[in-house]
């Protein structure tokens, strides 16, 4: 993302001591953790809440009346409002707790498939990842909708002439990614969420690789609805959250039926919960609920501005450094991306480079970062991307860039 | 001829003279170069092996009541360990190679690839291989 290049002082030692899994090998040699963008890795904090709830209060919540029951409700009600306050929605109960972003992404597709008519248009994005292009296709399908895409030029970048030629009074949702996960592109959200707005249209952004570096705002970004997975914010995996403005999620009819989705039920006629309970069937990911809530209070605790200084510093090191290898193409150079770097070195397959890389204690992803239609832009079929986080260093980054020579040089 | 285990004990052996991983997969890289390459007409969305994050083809053809293999992939890594696979099931009686073990691949110290969560598919590869040997075997009865 765009910030000042003044460098702060950001103690990546101390935060590092925060985090067991750093100091462990891999194939010998000291782990460095580039796959941030697939997850990320937890301190100890937040492996101490998890503990803390299995050690202390494991109980089903909500409808319990004994002391165990009421300090898990406490805690997980807590943990909601913590939320809401970081994504500063306006009200707790416009915040649904889920199993990650996909989970999030289907419950509003598929209430929307209700909403749907034959004609009506849904658009998305060309830097799409899988999960968010797949429930659009099955929704176009189950209600004759329109899917429409919005193209993407050289840079990763999306192509906003293209974006208002496609919206009509037809449009009913646009779904786009906050940051491409393929490419670290940060989307101009406020212009595709007001553009939408002005023809009538609802906008879910797919915040999963946005969260862990840039603070959403959901109200002053007065998007419809936001979506966000606690593993790669430093929360375990298993959970997330849907932001939906109140109205919306009134309008939505449930997702899933069962358990602590109901007001009263008889064989004639189910009533529903309200907000947020109504989206919450069945006994959830308490703990990793609760967790989130402590994951987030470890990020907020270092702050999110000094977070993305530093990443980015960690990106422009990263980048300079990896350019100076011959044959090495970057792809996705916006301006304006978070600290991912997708490349491929000639000819030579991602995979091969991941393997060898590997051995040598360093974790990246290799292939398509579920972004097919991405790579086939590009017409490659993968690339490495390495990601990095607040807790990797430039010594790492040092590291790494010497074990893609010693790859290249074996592979070439 | 040799056998399938001869071919596999030699293969050992030659791996055997490395120290380090990295001259074990420079060997190997080395050995994907003389992959028995499939003819281009082959490389078909059928004889691709499912499970491979790099593209991986593979032919076989009866010559007499031998299997011969060819194969090729994208990246180079992958063609080195088709190419030793290759190279111990390829000119053997289907019988033989449906029979065959592959514990060498843990002797020359290539054990991690043969995780079936692997992305590179080795053991599907090998379970490809079998196959083939499977329905010809059929058909020489």
């Amino acid at each position: 993302m765009k910030v000042a290049s003044t460098k702060t002082h950001f103690d990546v030692e101390t935060i590092r001591k925060d985090f067991p899994i750093l100091s462990r090998e891999v194939n010998g040699k000291p782990l460095v953790y580039f796959d941030n963008a697939a997850t990320s890795q937890t301190p100890q904090q937040v492996i101490d809440a998890i503990v803390d709830y299995y050690t202390r209060y494991n109980a089903n919540i909500h409808r319990g009346v004994h002391t165990l029951s009421q300090e898990a409700t406490d805690a997980y009600e807590q943990a909601r409002i913590k939320i809401q306050e970081h994504f500063n929605a306006a009200k707790a109960h416009e915040i649904i707790l889920t199993s990650g972003t996909t989970h999030a992404i289907n419950l509003v597709a598929s209430g929307f498939a209700s909403l749907l008519k034959k004609n009506d248009e849904v658009i998305v994005s060309a830097l799409e990842h899988h999960s968010n292009i797949v429930p659009w296709q099955m929704l176009c399908e189950k209600t004759g909708a329109k899917l429409k895409v919005i193209p993407m030029n050289n840079e990763g970048m999306l192509k906003m002439e293209e974006y208002e030629k496609l919206l009509s009074e037809k449009t009913k949702l646009v779904f786009v990614n906050h940051v491409s996960n393929a490419l670290g592109t940060v989307n101009p959200v406020e212009e595709i969420i007001q553009k939408a707005h002005a023809v009538g249209a609802a906008v879910l952004l797919d915040g999963a690789q946005a969260a862990p570096h840039i603070k959403a705002d959901v109200q002053k970004l007065d998007v419809d609805f936001y979506a966000v997975s606690a593993h790669k914010m430093c929360g375990p995996t298993g959970v997330g959250m849907l932001y939906g403005k109140e109205e919306w999620l009134k309008k939505l009819p449930p997702y899933q039926g069962g358990g602590e989705m109901i007001a009263t039920v008889t064989f004639e006629k189910t009533t529903y919960a309200d907000l947020p309970h109504k989206f919450e069937a069945g006994t959830p990911d308490i703990c990793g609920g609760i967790a989130f809530g402590a994951a987030l209070d470890y990020m907020n605790n270092i702050g999110f501005e000094k977070i993305a200084a530093y990443e980015h510093e960690l990106l422009e090191y990263a980048t300079q450094k990896l350019l100076e290898i011959d044959d090495l193409k970057i792809y996705g150079t916006s301006s304006d991306k978070t600290a991912v770097i997708s490349f491929n070195i000639g000819e030579i397959h991602p995979y091969d480079i991941g393997t060898i890389i590997d051995k040598l204690g360093i974790a990246v992803r290799t292939g398509h970062h579920c972004a097919q239609p991405v790579m086939d832009f590009f017409k490659i079929p993968g690339t490495v991307r390495a990601s990095f986080s607040f807790y990797n260093t430039k010594e790492e980054i040092d590291t790494f860039v010497e074990a893609v020579k010693k790859a290249k040089q074996m592979l070439s | 001829m040799s056998n399938i285990k001869e071919i596999q004990d030699e293969i050992v052996d030659e791996f055997e003279m490395f120290d380090d991983w990295m001259q074990r997969y420079e060997h190997m890289i080395e050995l994907g170069k003389s992959l028995p390459l499939i003819e281009e007409k082959y490389k078909t969305e059928d004889n691709l092996i499912k499970g491979c994050q790099s593209k991986v083809w593979v032919h076989a053809e009866l010559e007499g009541d031998r299997l011969v293999f060819t194969a090729d992939s994208d990246a180079i890594i992958t063609k080195g360990i088709i190419a030793i696979l290759i190279r111990a099931y390829s000119n053997q009686h289907p019988k033989d190679i449906i029979e065959a073990d592959t514990a060498f691949i843990d002797e020359i110290g290539l054990k991690e690839h043969l995780s079936p969560t692997r992305a590179n598919g080795l053991v599907s590869m090998i379970k490809q291989l079998k196959m083939y040997a499977v329905a010809y075997q059929t058909q020489l009865n």
